[in-house]
């Protein structure tokens, strides 16, 4: 029997490639930068198994090029960039990797969190830069995030991290989502439910945590940061379109919020001349927040144990559209 | 009766400024910048009380030169820049500001572990240089695990319980080392007492709560840095001299270790020229221990009551030299 032929979208970890090599013929994308769709389409032609990331458009067209493909595994938690709708009409499984990145991106949501009400990326600056003169009672002063209100929009697993880290800092918890927790895990957490625009009155920080949808796209725009406290801090490590930039831009800049940190944006990359990055009060890293070494392995591994899944017709680990199995 | 002079050697915030007036004839050095040794001798050669920070220099010459001086109130927990025995001789009472810092220092020192560990301000400074091109990469800005590490405190007075008590909601396990053992805080935070070498070598993260004295100047030298782990990451938000910079430029510079992240330096302000600015894996923040607006509103506020007792011959309500009263 012929080995399957496998497209990896991007170079991951080795240990994952060796895993997929032992199964299969892996053609690896070398470059940095992702395939153009162009040359994705030709890739994936005879391909059993694709291999890709959240910035590679896997639609119809894709699927109707790849006609062997019995296999898309992605390298993410998140899979607005697959149509899984048609994915599932041709019985092709979707792999993901839930659950791995949770803590990884808390912790960086937290950090983005901490790093802004200490205005930790100006100071830092100013040292690097040769502008720290002197030590003043007066100068640098941001909230205090011990004893700050934290509004959770989203109480998911990660939102529920969030809400974990905060209680070592003594912070009250409000939270909104579809979904209420549990008495018991509110109780746990020091955690009230709350509308919406409740918590976004009531905190002095808002972290979100939605997955990207057509009900969550600019879910904070000029009447919700209207609402938040004219010091309040607004952290976003889930999706850029979940936060209107342009609405978020005129609230910095207007004062009717005291800063945004930004781990995703709308688009990305960023453009340089978005007037976000003009403003001393929003600081943005570059989608990071499930950048640790631990974490990328893991999704690495978990993507190559659904693609092979997937290529030897066995369900998936995680699968986005377990229904495929069903017929 | 005339009211008593009090220099106050820096704007603090306006509530304490009004609690002095209200009480002394006060004068406030106008400018962002200390006032040189000499200035200050000067401006303090009439002072009945003197409110001061960490960059004022007290010892036996300014004591010298203010023949009238009651009470030194520090604006500050730590008092290194004091020469508090000198004081006690002379049966001046310093007041200083514990407790009211513990909570903003933990949380700057918690907010530089994470800062560090996932190289916040390193990628922070990348997109605003317009060099995030590529909007995702698997292998790109991999930093290390925060939740469930271990971190290693030396030094467990208020500051270092506050970073153990974060440190539970990361899920961390937590090693400490200190003059005193803290049995309760041990069972309440599920951490264990080690010795220095264990800590060293055992810990991913390492913050420092010392105060500076003799025992703890370069209290963590090359010996000490060697002992680490490859991919430990230091925090040091005492104060600068616990940590021999050039011994940690070496070990950055090296991979010894991982990173650094320091809101204190040795000398402070850092020189803009010191080899350490130079380094990629070091975050290094202007002292902001404690710059949240109500952590110096209530520490100007302390001090201030401090500096009053002193001038009305009452004991400080928190003195770093209670046996000037004895």
């Amino acid at each position: 029997m012929p080995r399957p032929k496998v497209f990896i979208a991007r170079r991951i970890f080795q240990e994952a490639i060796d895993m997929i090599s032992a199964e299969a013929d892996v053609e690896l994308w070398p470059d940095e930068l992702p395939p153009p769709y162009e040359t994705l389409l030709q890739k994936v032609a005879n391909a059993d198994g694709l291999l890709c990331l959240l910035t590679d458009k896997i639609d119809t067209q894709l699927m109707d090029a790849a006609p062997n493909l019995r296999a898309i595994s992605q390298i993410a938690v998140g899979f607005e960039n697959i149509d899984v709708d048609e994915a599932t009409r041709r019985g092709i499984p979707v792999g993901y990797t839930p659950g791995v990145l949770t803590g990884t991106t808390a912790d960086m949501a937290f950090a983005l969190l901490m790093a802004a009400a200490r205005r930790l990326v100006e100071g830092a600056e100013a040292v690097k830069a040769g502008k720290w003169k002197t030590w003043h009672p007066l100068h640098y002063l941001g909230p205090d995030v011990f004893g700050g209100t934290l509004g959770i929009l989203g109480m998911g697993r990660i939102g529920l991290e969030m809400a974990k880290r905060a209680q070592g800092f003594d912070m009250p918890i409000l939270y909104y989502d579809v979904y209420r927790r549990p008495e018991e895990v509110e109780q746990q957490y020091n955690m009230t439910y709350a509308p919406i625009d409740a918590v976004l009155r009531q905190s002095d920080f808002v972290s979100v945590h939605v997955n990207l949808t057509p009900d969550t796209y600019h879910l904070i725009s000029h009447h919700e940061l209207h609402l938040m406290k004219s010091n309040a801090v607004l952290i976003n490590a889930a999706r850029g379109p979940v936060i209107d930039p342009a609405a978020l831009y005129l609230a910095l800049k207007e004062g009717e919020i005291g800063f945004a940190a930004l781990d995703v944006t709308e688009p990305e990359p960023i453009t340089m001349d978005d007037p976000l990055l003009t403003l001393d009060n929003c600081i943005i890293v570059p989608h990071i927040a499930s950048a640790s070494v631990p974490t990328r392995l893991r999704m690495s591994t978990m993507a190559a144990e659904n693609l092979l899944a997937g290529l030897n017709g066995v369900p998936m680990p995680n699968c986005v559209n377990p229904q495929v199995y069903e017929k | 009766m005339t009211k008593p002079k009090a220099l106050v050697t820096r704007a603090i915030p306006q509530e304490a400024l009004d609690l002095v007036a209200d009480r002394a004839d006060m004068e406030v050095w106008p400018h962002d910048e200390p006032p040189d040794p000499f200035t200050l001798r000067r401006l303090a050669a009439r002072a009945d009380g003197i409110l001061t920070n960490i960059m004022d220099r007290i010892d036996g010459p300014l004591f010298d030169a203010a023949p009238n001086l009651k009470v030194v109130s520090q604006m500050a927990v730590g008092l290194d820049n004091i020469d508090v025995d000198e004081a006690t001789r002379r049966r001046i009472p310093v007041g200083y500001t514990p407790g009211v810092v513990s909570n903003a220092t933990a949380d700057q020192a918690f907010a530089l572990l994470l800062a560090a560990a996932r190289r916040l301000t390193e990628a922070e400074r990348w997109v605003r240089k317009g060099a995030w091109k590529i909007a995702f990469h698997p292998l790109f800005w991999l930093g290390a695990e925060v939740h469930q590490a271990t971190i290693g405190i030396i030094g467990m007075g208020s500051i270092g319980l506050e970073m153990a008590k974060r440190a539970r909601g990361f899920d961390m396990r937590i090693l400490y080392y200190s003059r005193t053992r803290k049995p309760d805080a041990e069972a309440l935070y599920e951490m264990q007492f080690v010795d220095m070498p264990t800590l060293l070598a055992e810990s991913d993260f390492l913050s420092l709560h010392v105060p500076l004295t003799p025992e703890t100047h370069h209290l963590i030298g090359a010996d000490e840095l060697t002992q680490m782990k490859p991919t430990a990451i230091l925090v040091n938000a005492a104060r600068g001299p616990v940590v021999d910079p050039s011994a940690l430029y070496n070990a950055l510079k090296g991979k010894k270790i991982a990173a650094a992240a320091l809101d204190v330096t040795s000398p402070e302000p850092i020189d803009p020229d010191d080899p350490l600015l130079s380094l990629e894996n070091l975050v290094v923040a202007p002292h902001l221990g404690s710059s949240t607006v109500t952590t110096r509103t209530r520490m100007a506020d302390l001090a201030a009551r401090n500096l009053i007792a002193g001038l009305d011959g009452r004991p400080l309500p928190r003195c770093a030299n209670p046996q000037v009263y004895s």
